[in-house]
Parts: structure tokens; C-alpha cells; sequence
């Protein structure tokens, strides 16, 4: 090939066709049909969109969802810092079966996981049973969608929150103590700072994911209007009642939710960025 | 190999503390992850092998497991084929919106699958933009097969490019310059030298999309018109028989996937130490 030739081309072949294909993909498959909920969500006029927010039901809904959501949130982010605090400093028998189990929640398919979570939480499971002798209804309650929530945010909180304990500098910890900290105060003041960042995106993307969830929940749930639906659900009923205005008002209020967490996300990760980048 | 031995004294918590959280880890995954797949395999085989063969030889039971397979087999190529060709594009050249690109290609995991179905439901559904033209050739996307299918793809478009983009990225495109230079054609270059170097990763997305397109359940169930035998994928399936109130044929057919899913987390974990195994290997290389 002539040194010519090579000047000409800047470019690794396929620069049109790998392109071309992809954008051709990503518009018909993900484009466009956002773009329709986002079309069809601009023609509600603002007296449907009151209609639909006023009714009781779907603001019990939307107070359940978030409220749940944050909820299984916060005890994933506490205890996905103790699961990834666990697996990546101490040794123990079982450590590598617990660390690939993690994942889980993410492998299993929500309707299993959603039968699965109410055969052990009905009144007639095993643990189910247990809480009901003490008078607390597990399945069916606020509390079963609360328990389905934390098991498909719990790898969200983990996956995120291993990689910043190994990549912790130890140096650190180490002139702490020398200063004469105890481990306790060199914890608190050196590693958990630190630690933040992935904790808060940690708990974002739980809780982004609970805001959506839908198959794990509905079969625990129980799905009683006022009581333990989900937005999710009622847009599902919404549809059912040929309610395509309505589905589209709820859909579009959770999607806004998820976007604003994931910019979020961004910001905190950006601010990472930067930070490691000056140093 | 012991990491905590090569913790420096400052750095190791007291032995009482480690009990304390190994405890509290053993037994939070023990309660909330190995009991529930524990709960699957004991309702499936609690009543003898023998329910559990009937209810996988029941006709719609037969007939979901096989939309789910034709729904799977159409899904992952497409996404596959997607995959390697917005990881081509977005590593190996620059273009004025190429973030604004790999932000989009991640949408779909962002979006509640409840809302995909409601999404395609506003495109092909009867009074969709596309639905009464595709009525008019008579074919009917929504409450049939097509919607299942579209579904399933719009939940899975992620995986494999989401894999594939940060391993590329990392590895440049000298290599392939240096087979065009030395004469190789374009698809030569593709499948002789970028192929092998993208092996595990492809396989590990491939595997993830495989895994999701199986159990994909809400975006599924708001497009599929729930028919059994006809528009019923195996999780539609589940539900429905759950519903029924035929739970040990119900955790039958979940004992299934979820077998498939441990599946998927043996081979994860084997994949990604290969995956870290030959980052190393190239880091000796260099």
C-alpha cells in the first residue's frame, strides 16, 4: 500500500456501515418509542394530569412506591457496606460462594424471584410464620413490598461499593494510626469519607431500580388499592382499563424520577473524576 | 493469596469486629439471597419428580417454553450484531456526539420495564403511529408474538455493546491498523484480530442478554395478551399458573430459570476471572 493510500485514510474501515447500522438500531429500537411516551405524555392537557394526581388512589400509590423505594434504599446502602466491607477485607470459609451469590437478584428472572420471596414470606412460610406468631404481616403489607425492594437493590448497593474499599489507600489508614488514632477514629475520619461517593451512587441506583420494579413485587404485594400498589402496577391497571392517558401520566412522573437520579449519579461521579484527577 | 495478612496492623479491624460482620454478611445473604433459591427447588420437587414431569409436559407449558426460546433466539443475535457494531463505531473512530450515543444505548436499562411495554403499546398498538399501517398488512405487533419479541429486545439492547465499549476503548485500534497495513482486508481484520482480543467479553454479554431475554417479565407481560399456548412466555407462564392457584407446577417451570440463572453466575464468575487473567497476560506482554 502506497504511503498515499495510508494518508487518505485515516479512518479503520467500516466506519459507515458500523455507525449507520447503529444509529439505524438504537432509533427504531430506543428512540422512538421514548419519543412516543414523550409525544403522547406532552397531549395530556394539565386538567387530565390534576384528574389523574388528585384521585386518592394513585397519590397512596406514588407514596408507597417512593417511600418504599427510598426505605429499601437506605437499609441496602447499610448493609451492602457491611456485605462489601466483609467480602473485600476479611477471609472466611464461604466468602467466594457468598461473593458470586450477590448477583443474584440480577440473574434471576423478577417473576421467580417474586413466587419465591411469597412462598417464604406467605402467612404459611417459614418465615412468613414466624413474624405472623409476633402479629406482623409479612406478605400482602407495605412490608412485603419493602422486602422485595431490598433484594433487588441489595446488588446495586454491593457491586458499587467493592471496588472503592479495594481501591482504599491503606497509607492512609496506616498514618492515621501512627498519629495515634485508634481504628475506631481512623475509620470514621479516614475511610468512611472516602467511601461516600460509591456509597451515594450505590444508593441511587438501588433506588432507581425500585422505583421501576415490578415483577418481584406484585406477587408479595398483594396489590390492594391504597394499601400495597405500586405505580408500577397501577400503570399496568391503567392499560387494562384502556386507560392509555392515565398509564402515560404515572409512566411519565416515574421516568422523570428515574432521569433525575441518574444525572445525579453523574454529578457524583464527575466530582469523583475530578477529585482523582487533581490529585 | 491471603489479602488480610498482607493488611498492615493499622488497617485490621479487632477480631471481634470481623465475627461481628461476618456474621451479619453470612447471615443477610442466607436470609435474603440462598433461601429464596432454595424455596424454588423445595416447592418444585416437594410433591415428587413425578408432578414436577407432568407439569413440564403440560401443552402450554410446552408452548411457553418454546415462545420463550423463538423470542431468545431472535433477541440476542440482533443485539449481538448491535453490540459489536456500536463498540466498533464508538472506540474506534470520533464523532460529534459520541457520548450523547453510548448515554442512549444504556437507556433502556434505566427505564422501568413496565414502561417499555407502554411504550411500544403507544407505536404498535392499534391506535399506534406504526400499529394501523402494520393492521393494514395484517400483522398485528401488540397482544401477539412480534410485541413479545420487540419486548425482549428493547429490555436486552444494553448488554452485549455495555460489555464490549470499556474493553475496546482500552484496547485501541493498533492492532488493527497494523493488520490493514500489512495487507488484510476489513473482515479480516474483524475476525482475525479484533474478534479473538474481544472473545470473553462478547461472551460474558451474550450470556447476560441470553439471561435477561428469558426471564424478562413486566415489559413482556403489558404487551402480550396473556393468551396460554399462544402469546405466554415461561415467566407469563409462572404467573399464571400462580394465579391459579397451581403453585408446584408454577415453581416447576421457575425451577427452570432459575437453574439457568445459577448458570449464569457460575459462568460469570469463571468469565471474569478468564477476562482478568488476560488483561494480565497483555499487561505482562507490554
Amino acid at each position: 500500500m502506497s504511503a498515499k493510500k495510508v494518508t487518505q485514510m485515516r479512518r479503520l474501515p467500516g466506519f459507515g456501515l458500523t455507525l449507520g447500522f447503529t444509529l439505524f438500531y438504537v432509533t427504531l429500537m430506543i428512540v422512538i418509542p421514548i419519543a412516543a411516551l414523550l409525544f403522547k405524555a406532552s397531549s395530556i392537557s394539565m386538567q387530565e394530569l390534576v384528574e389523574t394526581f388528585k384521585t386518592p388512589r394513585v397519590q397512596a400509590s406514588l407514596r408507597l412506591t417512593f417511600g418504599a423505594s427510598l426505605l429499601a434504599a437506605t437499609i441496602n446502602t447499610f448493609f451492602g457496606f457491611i456485605v462489601a466491607w466483609t467480602l473485600v477485607r476479611y477471609r472466611f470459609v464461604g466468602r467466594r460462594l457468598m461473593d458470586s451469590l450477590i448477583d443474584l437478584p440480577f440473574a434471576m428472572p423478577t417473576a421467580v424471584s417474586g413466587i419465591a420471596l411469597m412462598a417464604i414470606y406467605a402467612p404459611t412460610g417459614i418465615v412468613g410464620k414466624q413474624f405472623l406468631a409476633w402479629g406482623i404481616k409479612t406478605a400482602i403489607s407495605p412490608l412485603g413490598v419493602l422486602i422485595a425492594l431490598i433484594f433487588i437493590g441489595f446488588p446495586f448497593a454491593v457491586r458499587t461499593m467493592q471496588p472503592a474499599i479495594e481501591e482504599l489507600e491503606l497509607e492512609a489508614e496506616q498514618a492515621s494510626a501512627s498519629l495515634g488514632a485508634s481504628r475506631f477514629q481512623t475509620f470514621l475520619r479516614v475511610t468512611l469519607p472516602s467511601l461516600i461517593p460509591a456509597a451515594l451512587t450505590g444508593f441511587t441506583l438501588a433506588l432507581a431500580r425500585a422505583l421501576g420494579e415490578y415483577g418481584s413485587v406484585i406477587f408479595i404485594a398483594g396489590n390492594l388499592p391504597m394499601r400495597t400498589e405500586i405505580a408500577s402496577l397501577l400503570i399496568v391497571s391503567r392499560l387494562d382499563e384502556n386507560d392509555v392517558v392515565g398509564a402515560c401520566a404515572i409512566a411519565v412522573v416515574m421516568l422523570a424520577a428515574t432521569f433525575v437520579l441518574l444525572l445525579t449519579i453523574q454529578g457524583i461521579q464527575w466530582r469523583i473524576e475530578r477529585k482523582t484527577g487533581r490529585n | 493469596m491471603s489479602r488480610n495478612s498482607g493488611l498492615s496492623q493499622a488497617s485490621r479491624d479487632p477480631k471481634w469486629v470481623q465475627w461481628i460482620l461476618i456474621g451479619i454478611t453470612v447471615g443477610f445473604v442466607t436470609l435474603l439471597l440462598i433461601l429464596p433459591l432454595g424455596v424454588i427447588f423445595w416447592e418444585a420437587f416437594r410433591k415428587g419428580l413425578k408432578t414436577f414431569t407432568i407439569a413440564l409436559s403440560d401443552r402450554n407449558a410446552r408452548s411457553a417454553i418454546g415462545l420463550t426460546l423463538l423470542a431468545t433466539a431472535i433477541c440476542v443475535p440482533l443485539n449481538m450484531v448491535f453490540g459489536l457494531a456500536a463498540a466498533w463505531a464508538t472506540t474506534k473512530y470520533s464523532f460529534p456526539g459520541k457520548s450523547l450515543l453510548i448515554s442512549i444505548i444504556d437507556l433502556p436499562f434505566a427505564i422501568s420495564p413496565v414502561i417499555a411495554g407502554l411504550m411500544l403499546i403507544l407505536l404498535y398498538g392499534i391506535h399506534g403511529w406504526f400499529g394501523g399501517v402494520l393492521q393494514g398488512f395484517g400483522l398485528q405487533v401488540i397482544f401477539a408474538v412480534p410485541g413479545v419479541v420487540l419486548a425482549t429486545i428493547f429490555v436486552t439492547v444494553p448488554f452485549v455493546a455495555r460489555e464490549l465499549i470499556p474493553v475496546m476503548q482500552e484496547q485501541g485500534s493498533e492492532q488493527e491498523w497494523a493488520a490493514i497495513s500489512l495487507g488484510a482486508s476489513a473482515w479480516q481484520t474483524f475476525t482475525k484480530v479484533t474478534l479473538p482480543n474481544i472473545f470473553f467479553p462478547l461472551l460474558y454479554g451474550v450470556l447476560l442478554c441470553t439471561a435477561r431475554a428469558m426471564g424478562e417479565f413486566g415489559a413482556v407481560s403489558v404487551v402480550s395478551s396473556n393468551i396460554r399456548g399462544l402469546t405466554n412466555t415461561i415467566p407469563l407462564q409462572i404467573d399464571a399458573l400462580y394465579n391459579d392457584y397451581n403453585a408446584p407446577a408454577a415453581f416447576a417451570l421457575a425451577s427452570i430459570l432459575a437453574s439457568l440463572s445459577i448458570l449464569t453466575l457460575l459462568a460469570k464468575s469463571w468469565l471474569e476471572s478468564r477476562i482478568e487473567h488476560r488483561s494480565k497476560e497483555s499487561e505482562e506482554i507490554q
